[in-house]
């Protein structure tokens, strides 16, 4: 997808589609999984791409029986997860930004970087 | 996607989100509580009973909102949350920033 947030919603919703297509799934798991993507797609081209026309995000989706893997990667320079502040500590509680990592785990069942930082792979079941 | 404005009988603002509130959008929520602000409006109400989903920018979109509607006397009210949008205002611990009723008219009561 390109580097826009305007196209961040439509690629969700194609991918939440083909992803929950002719498998049961519940409203939940279509929940988790729209904004678990829709965070990585945003951190992708707005801290990853900079929203640079001239760079791309690329979206994988693996389907399986109980599971589905979606992987977002980004041509920036990547980050270190590791490094985030938890959003929910007293003193941040009120700082208008910094909970997008936190919700992805909190959201999906299982979620790891690549080494640069600048690929997120997300692992959500279909229970 | 979009938001349905209108004013409550009681003077409160009442912004419905139809769709998403997301990163692409959540500018155009601000400037909407913020042009209420600049009107004069002090009381405000967010509906999310049309409402998909919500990501991180747009939560925080409704803290910086809070805070300034808080900053000029007023105050910012949600409703219409449903078990998957309430559970991100759990997760984030934003429950207890917010007030939060089920519909608008409990949200519009006593307001």
């Amino acid at each position: 997808m390109p580097s826009e947030v305007a196209c961040i919603e439509q690629t969700v919703s194609l991918v939440t589609r083909h992803c929950l297509s002719g498998a049961a799934a519940n409203d939940n798991l279509r929940f988790r999984l729209q904004v678990a993507l829709a965070e990585a797609l945003a951190n992708a081209v707005v801290c990853g791409n900079h929203e640079d026309p001239a760079k791309s995000v690329q979206v994988e989706a693996e389907l399986c029986t109980d599971h589905i893997i979606v992987q977002v990667t980004d041509e920036g320079r990547g980050f270190d997860p590791e490094q985030v502040p938890e959003p929910v500590h007293p003193e941040h509680i009120a700082e208008p930004c910094g909970r997008g990592l936190f919700l992805i785990r909190k959201l999906v069942d299982d979620v790891h970087f690549n080494e640069q930082g600048n690929s997120i792979c997300m692992t959500l079941r279909r229970r | 996607m979009g938001f349905h404005l209108a004013k409550d009988a009681g003077g409160a603002v009442v912004v419905r989100v139809d769709g998403q509130l997301i990163v692409g959008n959540r500018q155009e929520l601000k400037d909407l509580i913020n042009g209420g602000l600049d009107k004069g409006e002090r009381k405000f109400l967010i509906d999310f009973a049309r409402t998909g989903y919500i990501d991180s920018s747009g939560l925080g979109a409704l803290v910086s909102l809070s805070k300034r509607v808080r900053e000029l006397g007023g105050e910012l009210r949600l409703s219409g949350l449903n078990e998957d949008l309430r559970s991100l205002f759990e997760l984030t611990k934003l429950d207890t920033l917010f007030a939060i009723a089920d519909t608008p008219e409990q949200a519009l009561a006593n307001f």
